[in-house]
């Protein structure tokens, strides 16, 4: 008796749908991961009990009271001049410091946006005072 | 004079490799992506545009401050007082660590000017005031 073999195609599993699948997971992967939010204005805080004498003539001193009023080398500024004038500063007198000095109830806020105004003119030299306790 | 066309076999790409490159796709995103790792504590950003990104994610310590004077280091709730040890703790373990600082849009400076006293004590000097990006000019 001769047996013929049943089975003359050869069997495989069906992969087409594999990529489909994969596709899923990619998308989400994509979806559920969140692009992390760690980004922000970067500082080096001086180290502890290491203070310089400055000549008066380097500091710029910018005063910020409770309700966001600059007050900017004694002339009241508004928060998005200060930019330029940093960078008029900067261009008379490179090794110019900005000290920054706020009230204890001003809002982090507005601490934030003139940082950000100095940070934008490339100011390197930033010192954060210590306010004083009213 | 008539040209013969040379291949007469239908050519098609071949996508059988498809799913492999689909695969790597995913692996990447998979080794990449690190999930979130802390809950935080409920806080607005404040907007700033000149914005840096940290350098790395493994070398850096979130602290979450309220408007309230809520203070949490990597969720767990400390003190203002005790901030500076706990930083030094973490110091010791990691030297070069930054910190990620996420305080209230209406927080006051008071509580940052104490953080601020805390990080210099415990010598973690690498601060980033941890802002949304400013979309709009003001």
């Amino acid at each position: 008796m001769l047996r013929k073999p049943r089975r003359t195609a050869q069997q495989e599993i069906n992969s087409s749908s594999m990529s489909d699948i994969a596709f899923l997971l990619l998308v989400f992967f994509l979806v559920t991961t969140t692009i992390s939010l760690d980004k922000g204005i970067s500082l080096i805080l001086p180290a502890d009990g290491n203070e310089l004498e400055v000549n008066r003539k380097n500091i710029i001193s910018i005063l910020i009271n409770d309700k966001g009023k600059v007050l900017m080398d004694d002339n009241p500024t508004k928060i998005k001049n200060i930019k330029s004038k940093a960078e008029k500063k900067i261009a008379g007198n490179s090794n110019i410091i900005f000290s920054v000095l706020t009230h204890k109830n001003t809002k982090y806020r507005d601490y934030i946006l003139v940082l950000d105004q100095l940070k934008q003119a490339n100011a390197t030299k930033i010192s954060i005072a210590n306010p004083p306790s009213f | 004079m008539k040209l013969n066309r040379k291949n007469k076999s239908k050519s098609e790409i071949s996508t059988s490799s498809l799913p492999d490159i689909i695969f790597m796709l995913l692996i990447f995103f998979m080794v990449t992506t690190v999930m979130r790792e802390f809950e935080g504590l409920d806080v607005v950003l404040p907007r700033a545009e000149k914005i840096e990104k940290l350098e790395s994610k493994r070398h850096t310590v979130h602290i979450w401050m309220t408007k309230d004077g809520l203070i949490s280091v990597n969720d767990k709730i400390v003190s203002v007082n005790n901030l500076g040890d706990v930083m030094y703790m973490k110091l010791t373990n990691d030297p070069r660590i930054t910190v990620s600082l996420k305080s209230d849009d209406e927080s006051r400076m008071e509580l940052l000017t104490e953080i601020h006293t805390q990080l210099r004590k415990a010598q973690a000097l690498k601060l980033n005031y941890s802002s949304l990006t400013k979309t709009s000019d003001l």
